[in-house]
Protein backbone atom coordinates (compact mmCIF):
# COMPACT_ATOMS: atom_id res chain seq x y z
CA UNK A 1 0.00 0.00 0.00
CA UNK A 2 2.72 2.43 1.06
CA UNK A 3 4.78 1.31 -1.92
CA UNK A 4 2.04 1.99 -4.44
CA UNK A 5 1.48 5.49 -3.03
CA UNK A 6 5.16 6.35 -3.29
CA UNK A 7 5.26 4.99 -6.85
CA UNK A 8 2.28 7.17 -7.77
CA UNK A 9 3.97 10.18 -6.21
CA UNK A 10 7.26 9.72 -8.01
CA UNK A 11 5.61 8.99 -11.34
CA UNK A 12 3.35 12.02 -11.18
CA UNK A 13 6.11 14.38 -10.09
CA UNK A 14 8.34 13.05 -12.87
CA UNK A 15 5.59 13.74 -15.42
CA UNK A 16 5.23 17.34 -14.23
CA UNK A 17 9.01 17.72 -14.29
CA UNK A 18 9.02 16.42 -17.87
CA UNK A 19 6.27 18.87 -18.88
CA UNK A 20 8.13 21.78 -17.30
CA UNK A 21 11.55 20.82 -18.66
CA UNK A 22 10.72 19.55 -22.18
CA UNK A 23 10.34 22.88 -24.01
CA UNK A 24 13.47 24.27 -22.40
CA UNK A 25 15.44 21.10 -23.16
CA UNK A 26 14.44 21.28 -26.83
CA UNK A 27 15.46 24.94 -27.01
CA UNK A 28 18.80 24.06 -25.40
CA UNK A 29 19.15 21.32 -28.03
CA UNK A 30 18.46 23.50 -31.05
CA UNK A 31 20.74 26.23 -29.68
CA UNK A 32 23.83 24.11 -30.31
CA UNK A 33 23.06 23.27 -33.97
CA UNK A 34 26.06 23.86 -36.17
CA UNK A 35 24.05 25.50 -38.99
CA UNK A 36 21.26 28.08 -38.82
CA UNK A 37 18.58 25.42 -38.75
CA UNK A 38 15.76 24.61 -36.36
CA UNK A 39 16.55 20.93 -35.86
CA UNK A 40 16.17 18.62 -32.91
CA UNK A 41 18.08 16.43 -32.19
CA UNK A 42 20.79 18.95 -33.18
CA UNK A 43 23.18 18.28 -36.07
CA UNK A 44 26.74 18.88 -35.01
CA UNK A 45 27.75 20.91 -32.01
CA UNK A 46 28.61 24.57 -31.84
CA UNK A 47 28.60 27.27 -29.19
CA UNK A 48 28.74 29.94 -31.89
CA UNK A 49 25.19 31.14 -31.17
CA UNK A 50 26.06 31.81 -27.54
CA UNK A 51 28.99 33.94 -28.64
CA UNK A 52 26.61 35.74 -31.04
CA UNK A 53 24.66 37.19 -28.08
CA UNK A 54 27.74 39.27 -27.30
CA UNK A 55 29.31 39.71 -30.73
CA UNK A 56 26.27 40.64 -32.85
CA UNK A 57 25.59 44.31 -32.21
CA UNK A 58 21.77 44.05 -32.30
CA UNK A 59 21.65 41.32 -29.65
CA UNK A 60 24.35 42.87 -27.52
CA UNK A 61 22.58 46.25 -27.53
CA UNK A 62 19.31 44.59 -26.52
CA UNK A 63 21.08 42.71 -23.72
CA UNK A 64 22.72 45.90 -22.42
CA UNK A 65 19.38 47.75 -22.58
CA UNK A 66 17.63 44.93 -20.68
CA UNK A 67 20.27 44.57 -17.96
CA UNK A 68 20.47 48.35 -17.47
CA UNK A 69 16.70 48.64 -17.26
CA UNK A 70 16.45 45.73 -14.83
CA UNK A 71 19.22 47.01 -12.51
CA UNK A 72 17.88 50.57 -12.34
CA UNK A 73 14.21 49.68 -12.01
CA UNK A 74 14.84 47.01 -9.36
CA UNK A 75 16.92 49.51 -7.37
CA UNK A 76 14.19 52.14 -7.66
CA UNK A 77 11.53 49.60 -6.65
CA UNK A 78 13.53 48.82 -3.49
CA UNK A 79 13.97 52.54 -2.74
CA UNK A 80 10.19 53.00 -2.96
CA UNK A 81 9.36 49.86 -0.99
CA UNK A 82 11.83 50.27 1.90
CA UNK A 83 10.48 53.48 3.52
CA UNK A 84 6.93 52.26 2.93
CA UNK A 85 7.52 48.94 4.74
CA UNK A 86 9.46 50.72 7.50
CA UNK A 87 6.55 53.10 8.03
CA UNK A 88 4.03 50.24 8.33
CA UNK A 89 6.27 48.54 10.85
CA UNK A 90 6.98 51.67 12.93
CA UNK A 91 3.67 53.54 12.87
CA UNK A 92 0.03 52.81 13.50
CA UNK A 93 -1.75 54.41 10.55
CA UNK A 94 -4.61 52.36 9.12
CA UNK A 95 -5.30 54.94 6.39
CA UNK A 96 -1.77 54.44 5.04
CA UNK A 97 -2.72 50.86 4.07
CA UNK A 98 -4.14 52.36 0.91
CA UNK A 99 -0.53 52.71 -0.29
CA UNK A 100 0.04 49.04 0.36
CA UNK A 101 -2.95 48.23 -1.84
CA UNK A 102 -1.55 50.59 -4.50
CA UNK A 103 1.79 48.83 -4.28
CA UNK A 104 0.27 45.39 -4.84
CA UNK A 105 -2.35 46.40 -7.43
CA UNK A 106 -0.14 46.65 -10.55
CA UNK A 107 1.01 43.10 -9.98
CA UNK A 108 -2.48 41.63 -9.55
CA UNK A 109 -4.14 43.24 -12.55
CA UNK A 110 -3.57 41.94 -16.09
CA UNK A 111 -0.26 43.57 -17.18
CA UNK A 112 -1.73 45.04 -20.35
CA UNK A 113 -3.75 47.45 -18.20
CA UNK A 114 -0.74 48.87 -16.39
CA UNK A 115 1.13 49.00 -19.69
CA UNK A 116 -1.66 50.97 -21.37
CA UNK A 117 -1.87 53.30 -18.36
CA UNK A 118 1.85 54.09 -18.72
CA UNK A 119 1.51 54.54 -22.48
CA UNK A 120 -1.25 57.15 -22.11
CA UNK A 121 0.57 58.80 -19.20
CA UNK A 122 3.94 59.22 -20.93
CA UNK A 123 2.30 60.19 -24.21
CA UNK A 124 0.24 62.86 -22.44
CA UNK A 125 3.37 64.11 -20.70
CA UNK A 126 5.17 64.39 -24.04
CA UNK A 127 8.10 62.17 -23.03
CA UNK A 128 6.92 59.00 -24.77
CA UNK A 129 9.86 56.78 -25.75
CA UNK A 130 12.50 58.23 -23.40
CA UNK A 131 14.51 55.36 -21.82
CA UNK A 132 14.04 56.60 -18.23
CA UNK A 133 10.25 56.30 -18.56
CA UNK A 134 10.68 52.52 -18.78
CA UNK A 135 12.79 52.54 -15.60
CA UNK A 136 10.04 54.28 -13.62
CA UNK A 137 7.32 52.14 -15.23
CA UNK A 138 9.08 48.88 -14.35
CA UNK A 139 9.88 50.09 -10.83
CA UNK A 140 6.19 50.79 -10.16
CA UNK A 141 5.07 47.62 -11.94
CA UNK A 142 7.36 45.41 -9.82
CA UNK A 143 7.36 47.37 -6.53
CA UNK A 144 5.09 44.62 -5.14
CA UNK A 145 8.01 42.18 -4.89
CA UNK A 146 10.37 44.17 -2.63
CA UNK A 147 7.32 45.47 -0.76
CA UNK A 148 6.25 41.92 0.14
CA UNK A 149 9.72 40.58 0.93
CA UNK A 150 10.83 43.63 2.97
CA UNK A 151 7.53 43.73 4.90
CA UNK A 152 8.13 40.08 5.73
CA UNK A 153 11.62 41.00 6.89
CA UNK A 154 10.27 43.66 9.24
CA UNK A 155 7.61 41.34 10.62
CA UNK A 156 10.30 38.80 11.53
CA UNK A 157 12.28 41.29 13.63
CA UNK A 158 12.09 40.53 17.33
CA UNK A 159 10.76 43.79 18.80
CA UNK A 160 12.52 43.19 22.13
CA UNK A 161 15.86 43.69 20.34
CA UNK A 162 14.69 47.10 19.25
CA UNK A 163 13.34 47.86 22.75
CA UNK A 164 16.75 47.06 24.18
CA UNK A 165 18.44 49.46 21.76
CA UNK A 166 15.95 52.21 22.61
CA UNK A 167 16.46 51.69 26.35
CA UNK A 168 20.17 52.20 25.79
CA UNK A 169 19.35 55.54 24.20
CA UNK A 170 19.32 54.80 20.48
CA UNK A 171 17.14 57.00 18.28
CA UNK A 172 15.27 55.88 15.13
CA UNK A 173 18.28 56.45 12.91
CA UNK A 174 20.67 54.47 15.11
CA UNK A 175 18.16 51.65 15.59
CA UNK A 176 17.74 51.42 11.82
CA UNK A 177 21.47 51.35 11.16
CA UNK A 178 22.51 48.97 13.92
CA UNK A 179 19.54 46.64 14.42
CA UNK A 180 17.03 46.83 11.59
CA UNK A 181 19.28 47.11 8.54
CA UNK A 182 21.36 43.97 9.20
CA UNK A 183 18.21 41.94 9.92
CA UNK A 184 16.29 42.94 6.82
CA UNK A 185 19.26 42.94 4.43
CA UNK A 186 18.58 39.39 3.10
CA UNK A 187 14.93 40.30 2.42
CA UNK A 188 16.04 43.46 0.67
CA UNK A 189 18.34 41.45 -1.58
CA UNK A 190 15.57 38.92 -2.32
CA UNK A 191 13.18 41.70 -3.28
CA UNK A 192 15.81 43.25 -5.53
CA UNK A 193 16.63 39.91 -7.15
CA UNK A 194 12.97 39.07 -7.87
CA UNK A 195 12.31 42.53 -9.34
CA UNK A 196 15.54 42.30 -11.38
CA UNK A 197 14.73 38.92 -12.94
CA UNK A 198 11.11 39.84 -13.70
CA UNK A 199 12.10 43.19 -15.22
CA UNK A 200 14.69 41.43 -17.37
CA UNK A 201 11.96 39.17 -18.76
CA UNK A 202 9.11 41.65 -18.96
CA UNK A 203 7.66 42.33 -22.39
CA UNK A 204 4.49 44.36 -22.55
CA UNK A 205 5.30 47.35 -20.34
CA UNK A 206 8.73 47.69 -21.98
CA UNK A 207 7.12 47.41 -25.40
CA UNK A 208 4.42 50.00 -24.73
CA UNK A 209 6.76 52.53 -23.13
CA UNK A 210 9.98 52.35 -25.18
CA UNK A 211 9.17 49.71 -27.81
CA UNK A 212 9.63 52.10 -30.72
CA UNK A 213 12.86 53.71 -29.60
CA UNK A 214 14.76 50.88 -27.92
CA UNK A 215 14.68 47.11 -27.95
CA UNK A 216 14.95 45.15 -24.73
CA UNK A 217 15.78 41.47 -25.15
CA UNK A 218 12.22 40.08 -24.90
CA UNK A 219 11.06 42.72 -27.41
CA UNK A 220 14.02 41.83 -29.66
CA UNK A 221 13.19 38.10 -29.51
CA UNK A 222 9.55 38.75 -30.40
CA UNK A 223 10.46 41.09 -33.27
CA UNK A 224 12.95 38.54 -34.61
CA UNK A 225 10.38 35.76 -34.23
CA UNK A 226 8.11 37.51 -36.77
CA UNK A 227 10.74 37.07 -39.48
CA UNK A 228 11.30 33.41 -38.68
CA UNK A 229 13.91 31.55 -36.74
CA UNK A 230 17.45 32.60 -35.87
CA UNK A 231 19.57 30.41 -33.59
CA UNK A 232 20.52 33.37 -31.38
CA UNK A 233 16.97 33.44 -29.98
CA UNK A 234 17.49 29.90 -28.75
CA UNK A 235 20.86 30.62 -27.16
CA UNK A 236 19.61 33.83 -25.56
CA UNK A 237 16.56 31.99 -24.15
CA UNK A 238 18.81 29.38 -22.56
CA UNK A 239 20.99 32.21 -21.23
CA UNK A 240 17.92 33.83 -19.63
CA UNK A 241 16.78 30.55 -18.09
CA UNK A 242 20.29 30.32 -16.61
CA UNK A 243 20.08 33.84 -15.16
CA UNK A 244 16.67 33.10 -13.61
CA UNK A 245 17.87 29.85 -12.03
CA UNK A 246 21.02 31.52 -10.63
CA UNK A 247 19.07 34.48 -9.21
CA UNK A 248 16.37 32.35 -7.58
CA UNK A 249 19.04 29.88 -6.44
CA UNK A 250 20.86 32.70 -4.67
CA UNK A 251 17.64 33.80 -2.98
CA UNK A 252 17.13 30.22 -1.80
CA UNK A 253 20.75 29.97 -0.66
CA UNK A 254 20.71 33.15 1.45
CA UNK A 255 17.05 33.26 2.40
CA UNK A 256 14.27 30.93 3.43
CA UNK A 257 12.39 30.19 0.21
CA UNK A 258 9.52 28.12 1.70
CA UNK A 259 8.90 30.86 4.29
CA UNK A 260 9.14 33.60 1.68
CA UNK A 261 6.57 31.85 -0.51
CA UNK A 262 4.27 31.05 2.39
CA UNK A 263 4.13 34.69 3.38
CA UNK A 264 3.87 35.70 -0.24
CA UNK A 265 0.47 34.24 -0.86
CA UNK A 266 -0.64 35.15 2.65
CA UNK A 267 -0.05 38.76 1.65
CA UNK A 268 -1.85 38.42 -1.62
CA UNK A 269 -5.16 37.31 -0.31
CA UNK B 1 10.26 49.90 19.85
CA UNK B 2 6.50 49.77 19.87
CA UNK B 3 4.39 50.89 16.98
CA UNK B 4 3.24 54.43 17.59
CA UNK B 5 0.69 56.57 15.80
CA UNK B 6 2.13 59.19 13.47
CA UNK B 7 1.71 62.49 15.31
CA UNK B 8 3.90 65.14 13.73
CA UNK B 9 4.57 65.96 10.12
CA UNK B 10 8.11 64.63 10.42
CA UNK B 11 6.66 61.23 11.38
CA UNK B 12 5.05 61.15 7.94
CA UNK B 13 8.19 62.13 6.03
CA UNK B 14 9.29 58.55 5.18
CA UNK B 15 5.92 58.01 3.54
CA UNK B 16 6.32 61.03 1.30
CA UNK B 17 8.52 59.60 -1.45
CA UNK B 18 6.83 56.20 -1.89
CA UNK B 19 3.36 57.75 -1.71
CA UNK B 20 4.27 60.39 -4.29
CA UNK B 21 5.74 57.75 -6.62
CA UNK B 22 2.67 55.53 -6.39
CA UNK B 23 0.20 58.37 -6.83
CA UNK B 24 2.04 60.10 -9.68
CA UNK B 25 3.03 56.98 -11.59
CA UNK B 26 0.16 54.62 -10.87
CA UNK B 27 -2.98 56.47 -9.78
CA UNK B 28 -2.60 59.32 -12.29
CA UNK B 29 -1.84 57.06 -15.30
CA UNK B 30 -4.86 55.02 -14.30
CA UNK B 31 -7.00 58.14 -14.10
CA UNK B 32 -5.78 59.37 -17.47
CA UNK B 33 -6.59 55.98 -18.99
CA UNK B 34 -10.15 56.16 -17.65
CA UNK B 35 -10.47 59.73 -18.99
CA UNK B 36 -9.13 58.70 -22.41
CA UNK B 37 -11.74 55.96 -22.61
CA UNK B 38 -14.36 58.73 -22.91
CA UNK B 39 -12.38 60.77 -25.47
CA UNK B 40 -12.94 60.81 -29.19
CA UNK B 41 -10.61 59.02 -31.55
CA UNK B 42 -8.48 61.25 -33.74
CA UNK B 43 -7.33 59.76 -37.04
CA UNK B 44 -3.55 59.72 -37.22
CA UNK B 45 -3.09 61.18 -33.76
CA UNK B 46 -3.81 60.00 -30.24
CA UNK B 47 -7.22 61.45 -29.31
CA UNK B 48 -9.22 64.65 -28.88
CA UNK B 49 -10.69 65.60 -25.53
CA UNK B 50 -14.43 65.02 -25.45
CA UNK B 51 -17.02 63.07 -23.54
CA UNK B 52 -18.51 60.29 -25.61
CA UNK B 53 -19.59 56.78 -24.72
CA UNK B 54 -19.12 55.53 -28.29
CA UNK B 55 -16.04 53.54 -27.20
CA UNK B 56 -18.12 51.61 -24.72
CA UNK B 57 -20.95 51.12 -27.20
CA UNK B 58 -18.58 49.10 -29.37
CA UNK B 59 -18.71 46.40 -26.68
CA UNK B 60 -22.13 45.49 -28.09
CA UNK B 61 -20.72 44.44 -31.48
CA UNK B 62 -20.56 40.70 -32.23
CA UNK B 63 -16.81 41.00 -32.91
CA UNK B 64 -16.10 42.21 -29.40
CA UNK B 65 -18.51 39.66 -27.97
CA UNK B 66 -16.62 36.87 -29.71
CA UNK B 67 -13.24 38.03 -28.43
CA UNK B 68 -14.54 38.51 -24.90
CA UNK B 69 -16.29 35.15 -24.90
CA UNK B 70 -13.19 33.38 -26.17
CA UNK B 71 -10.92 35.15 -23.63
CA UNK B 72 -13.13 34.16 -20.71
CA UNK B 73 -13.48 30.59 -21.98
CA UNK B 74 -9.72 30.24 -22.51
CA UNK B 75 -8.88 31.68 -19.08
CA UNK B 76 -11.43 29.37 -17.43
CA UNK B 77 -10.03 26.33 -19.25
CA UNK B 78 -6.48 27.25 -18.21
CA UNK B 79 -7.54 27.79 -14.58
CA UNK B 80 -9.37 24.44 -14.34
CA UNK B 81 -6.57 22.46 -16.03
CA UNK B 82 -3.89 24.13 -13.88
CA UNK B 83 -5.68 23.46 -10.60
CA UNK B 84 -6.38 19.84 -11.58
CA UNK B 85 -2.70 19.32 -12.44
CA UNK B 86 -1.26 21.34 -9.57
CA UNK B 87 -3.37 20.04 -6.70
CA UNK B 88 -1.95 16.48 -6.57
CA UNK B 89 1.51 17.76 -7.45
CA UNK B 90 1.60 20.37 -4.69
CA UNK B 91 0.30 17.92 -2.13
CA UNK B 92 3.09 15.49 -3.09
CA UNK B 93 5.58 18.36 -2.95
CA UNK B 94 4.42 19.31 0.55
CA UNK B 95 5.23 15.76 1.64
CA UNK B 96 8.82 15.90 0.37
CA UNK B 97 11.86 16.76 2.47
CA UNK B 98 12.76 20.41 2.79
CA UNK B 99 15.80 19.99 0.56
CA UNK B 100 13.76 18.48 -2.28
CA UNK B 101 11.13 21.19 -1.85
CA UNK B 102 13.69 23.98 -2.18
CA UNK B 103 15.09 22.48 -5.41
CA UNK B 104 11.57 22.27 -6.89
CA UNK B 105 10.69 25.78 -5.74
CA UNK B 106 13.82 27.21 -7.38
CA UNK B 107 12.88 25.56 -10.69
CA UNK B 108 9.23 26.62 -10.43
CA UNK B 109 10.10 30.22 -9.59
CA UNK B 110 12.66 30.34 -12.41
CA UNK B 111 10.02 29.20 -14.92
CA UNK B 112 7.47 31.61 -13.46
CA UNK B 113 9.84 34.51 -14.03
CA UNK B 114 10.55 33.53 -17.64
CA UNK B 115 9.41 35.90 -20.32
CA UNK B 116 6.20 35.04 -22.16
CA UNK B 117 8.24 35.48 -25.34
CA UNK B 118 10.66 32.76 -24.29
CA UNK B 119 7.84 30.39 -23.26
CA UNK B 120 6.08 31.03 -26.57
CA UNK B 121 9.27 30.48 -28.54
CA UNK B 122 10.10 27.28 -26.61
CA UNK B 123 6.66 25.78 -27.25
CA UNK B 124 6.66 26.86 -30.89
CA UNK B 125 9.93 24.93 -31.18
CA UNK B 126 8.53 21.89 -29.40
CA UNK B 127 5.46 21.94 -31.66
CA UNK B 128 7.44 22.62 -34.83
CA UNK B 129 7.81 20.16 -37.70
CA UNK B 130 11.58 19.83 -37.65
CA UNK B 131 12.49 20.00 -33.97
CA UNK B 132 9.45 18.92 -32.05
CA UNK B 133 7.02 16.29 -30.92
CA UNK B 134 5.91 15.60 -34.50
CA UNK B 135 9.47 14.71 -35.34
CA UNK B 136 9.70 12.37 -32.36
CA UNK B 137 6.39 10.65 -33.17
CA UNK B 138 7.47 10.08 -36.74
CA UNK B 139 10.81 8.64 -35.59
CA UNK B 140 8.81 6.19 -33.46
CA UNK B 141 6.57 5.41 -36.47
CA UNK B 142 3.52 6.79 -34.66
CA UNK B 143 3.06 9.52 -37.27
CA UNK B 144 3.72 9.02 -40.96
CA UNK B 145 5.37 12.32 -41.74
CA UNK B 146 6.39 14.91 -39.14
CA UNK B 147 3.69 17.57 -38.78
CA UNK B 148 3.69 20.92 -37.06
CA UNK B 149 1.25 21.04 -34.13
CA UNK B 150 0.74 24.77 -34.34
CA UNK B 151 -0.87 27.22 -34.78
CA UNK B 152 -4.00 26.02 -33.08
CA UNK B 153 -6.13 26.05 -29.98
CA UNK B 154 -4.31 23.08 -28.44
CA UNK B 155 -0.98 24.86 -28.74
CA UNK B 156 -2.33 28.06 -27.13
CA UNK B 157 -3.92 26.11 -24.29
CA UNK B 158 -0.75 24.07 -23.64
CA UNK B 159 1.47 27.15 -23.66
CA UNK B 160 -0.82 29.00 -21.27
CA UNK B 161 -1.06 26.04 -18.90
CA UNK B 162 2.73 25.93 -18.91
CA UNK B 163 2.86 29.62 -18.06
CA UNK B 164 0.23 29.46 -15.30
CA UNK B 165 1.12 26.11 -13.68
CA UNK B 166 4.06 27.43 -11.60
CA UNK B 167 1.83 30.28 -10.39
CA UNK B 168 -0.91 27.81 -9.43
CA UNK B 169 1.53 25.61 -7.53
CA UNK B 170 2.84 28.59 -5.56
CA UNK B 171 -0.70 29.69 -4.69
CA UNK B 172 -1.60 26.24 -3.37
CA UNK B 173 1.72 25.58 -1.65
CA UNK B 174 1.22 27.48 1.67
CA UNK B 175 -2.21 25.92 2.33
CA UNK B 176 -1.00 22.41 1.57
CA UNK B 177 2.02 22.94 3.81
CA UNK B 178 -0.29 23.96 6.66
CA UNK B 179 -2.70 21.08 6.07
CA UNK B 180 -2.57 18.63 8.93
CA UNK B 181 -1.01 15.41 7.52
CA UNK B 182 -2.83 13.35 10.17
CA UNK B 183 -6.11 13.98 8.28
CA UNK B 184 -4.89 11.98 5.31
CA UNK B 185 -3.26 9.37 7.55
CA UNK B 186 -6.56 8.85 9.35
CA UNK B 187 -8.34 8.31 6.06
CA UNK B 188 -5.68 5.80 5.00
CA UNK B 189 -5.86 3.96 8.32
CA UNK B 190 -9.59 3.64 7.82
CA UNK B 191 -8.88 1.93 4.53
CA UNK B 192 -9.23 4.67 1.93
CA UNK B 193 -7.02 4.41 -1.16
CA UNK B 194 -4.57 7.29 -1.70
CA UNK B 195 -6.82 8.65 -4.44
CA UNK B 196 -9.98 8.35 -2.37
CA UNK B 197 -8.31 9.88 0.67
CA UNK B 198 -7.15 12.80 -1.43
CA UNK B 199 -10.54 13.45 -3.02
CA UNK B 200 -12.62 13.00 0.12
CA UNK B 201 -10.31 14.58 2.73
CA UNK B 202 -7.80 16.98 1.19
CA UNK B 203 -10.08 18.55 -1.43
CA UNK B 204 -12.97 19.39 0.94
CA UNK B 205 -10.57 20.73 3.59
CA UNK B 206 -9.11 23.10 1.00
CA UNK B 207 -12.25 24.11 -0.85
CA UNK B 208 -11.86 27.83 -0.09
CA UNK B 209 -8.21 27.79 -1.16
CA UNK B 210 -9.13 25.93 -4.33
CA UNK B 211 -11.88 28.42 -5.17
CA UNK B 212 -9.56 31.37 -4.53
CA UNK B 213 -6.78 29.76 -6.60
CA UNK B 214 -9.13 29.11 -9.53
CA UNK B 215 -10.06 32.78 -9.60
CA UNK B 216 -6.49 34.04 -9.23
CA UNK B 217 -5.26 31.79 -12.05
CA UNK B 218 -8.22 32.92 -14.16
CA UNK B 219 -7.16 36.57 -13.74
CA UNK B 220 -3.53 35.60 -14.41
CA UNK B 221 -4.54 33.82 -17.62
CA UNK B 222 -6.66 36.80 -18.75
CA UNK B 223 -3.41 38.77 -18.87
CA UNK B 224 -1.67 36.36 -21.25
CA UNK B 225 -0.83 38.40 -24.27
CA UNK B 226 1.95 36.94 -26.40
CA UNK B 227 1.15 33.23 -26.31
CA UNK B 228 -2.13 33.55 -28.27
CA UNK B 229 -0.20 35.49 -30.92
CA UNK B 230 2.79 33.15 -31.14
CA UNK B 231 0.96 29.81 -30.84
CA UNK B 232 -2.52 30.61 -32.18
CA UNK B 233 -4.37 32.04 -35.16
CA UNK B 234 -6.14 35.42 -35.15
CA UNK B 235 -9.35 33.77 -33.93
CA UNK B 236 -7.43 32.75 -30.78
CA UNK B 237 -6.61 36.34 -29.88
CA UNK B 238 -7.68 37.43 -26.44
CA UNK B 239 -8.86 40.72 -25.00
CA UNK B 240 -5.29 41.56 -23.94
CA UNK B 241 -4.09 41.14 -27.54
CA UNK B 242 -6.99 43.19 -28.88
CA UNK B 243 -6.24 46.05 -26.47
CA UNK B 244 -2.63 46.27 -27.62
CA UNK B 245 -3.65 45.91 -31.26
CA UNK B 246 -6.09 48.83 -30.96
CA UNK B 247 -3.64 50.98 -29.00
CA UNK B 248 -0.52 50.44 -31.09
CA UNK B 249 -1.49 49.30 -34.58
CA UNK B 250 -4.95 50.84 -35.09
CA UNK B 251 -3.93 53.87 -32.99
CA UNK B 252 -7.38 53.91 -31.44
CA UNK B 253 -6.39 54.78 -27.88
CA UNK B 254 -9.90 55.63 -26.65
CA UNK B 255 -11.28 52.21 -27.61
CA UNK B 256 -8.21 50.43 -26.19
CA UNK B 257 -8.63 52.40 -22.95
CA UNK B 258 -12.33 51.54 -22.75
CA UNK B 259 -11.52 47.82 -23.12
CA UNK B 260 -8.78 48.13 -20.49
CA UNK B 261 -11.23 49.75 -18.06
CA UNK B 262 -13.61 46.87 -18.74
CA UNK B 263 -10.83 44.34 -18.08
CA UNK B 264 -9.97 46.12 -14.81
CA UNK B 265 -13.59 45.89 -13.70
CA UNK B 266 -13.73 42.14 -14.43
CA UNK B 267 -10.42 41.56 -12.61
CA UNK B 268 -11.35 43.72 -9.62
CA UNK B 269 -14.70 41.99 -9.29
CA UNK B 270 -12.95 38.62 -9.28
CA UNK B 271 -10.23 39.69 -6.84
CA UNK B 272 -12.99 41.11 -4.63
CA UNK B 273 -14.66 37.72 -4.76
CA UNK B 274 -11.41 36.11 -3.55
CA UNK B 275 -11.21 38.56 -0.64
CA UNK B 276 -14.83 37.80 0.20
CA UNK B 277 -14.15 34.05 0.21
CA UNK B 278 -11.09 34.68 2.40
CA UNK B 279 -13.05 36.97 4.73
CA UNK B 280 -15.81 34.44 5.23
CA UNK B 281 -13.23 31.80 6.02
CA UNK B 282 -11.66 34.08 8.65
CA UNK B 283 -15.10 34.74 10.14
CA UNK B 284 -15.83 31.01 10.32
CA UNK B 285 -12.83 30.41 12.55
Amino acid sequence: MKGSASWLRRGYMALIALFLAAPLAVVAGVSVNEKRTLLFPPRGFSLEWYAAIFTEAEWRDALIASVGLALLSAALAVIVALPLSWFFWRRIAPWARVFQVLGVAPFMLPPVITALGFLTFWATGGVYGAPWTAVISHAIFFVTLPLVTISLGFSSIDRSLVEAAVTMGADDRTVFRTVVAPLIAPYLVSGFAFAFVLSLNEYIVAYMTIGFTMETLPVKIFNALRYGYTPTMASVSVFFVGIAVVAVGLIARYGDLPKLLGAWTGEER
Amino acid sequence: MRREPARTFSDLLPLLFPAAMLVVFFVIPFGIMIAVSFFRRQQGGFYTVDFVIANYERFLTPFFGDVLGFSLFLAAAVAVCCVLLALPFTSFLAGCSRRVQVVWLVGILAILSLSEVIIGFAWSTLFSRTAGIGNLLSALDLMETPKALLPGFGAVLTGMIYQALPFTILLLYPSLMRLDPSLLEAARTLGASPMRGFVSVVVPALRHTIAATLIMVFVFALGSYLLPQILGRPQHWTLSVLITDQAIYQSNMPFAAAMAVFLVLISLALVGLVLLVGGRREAAR
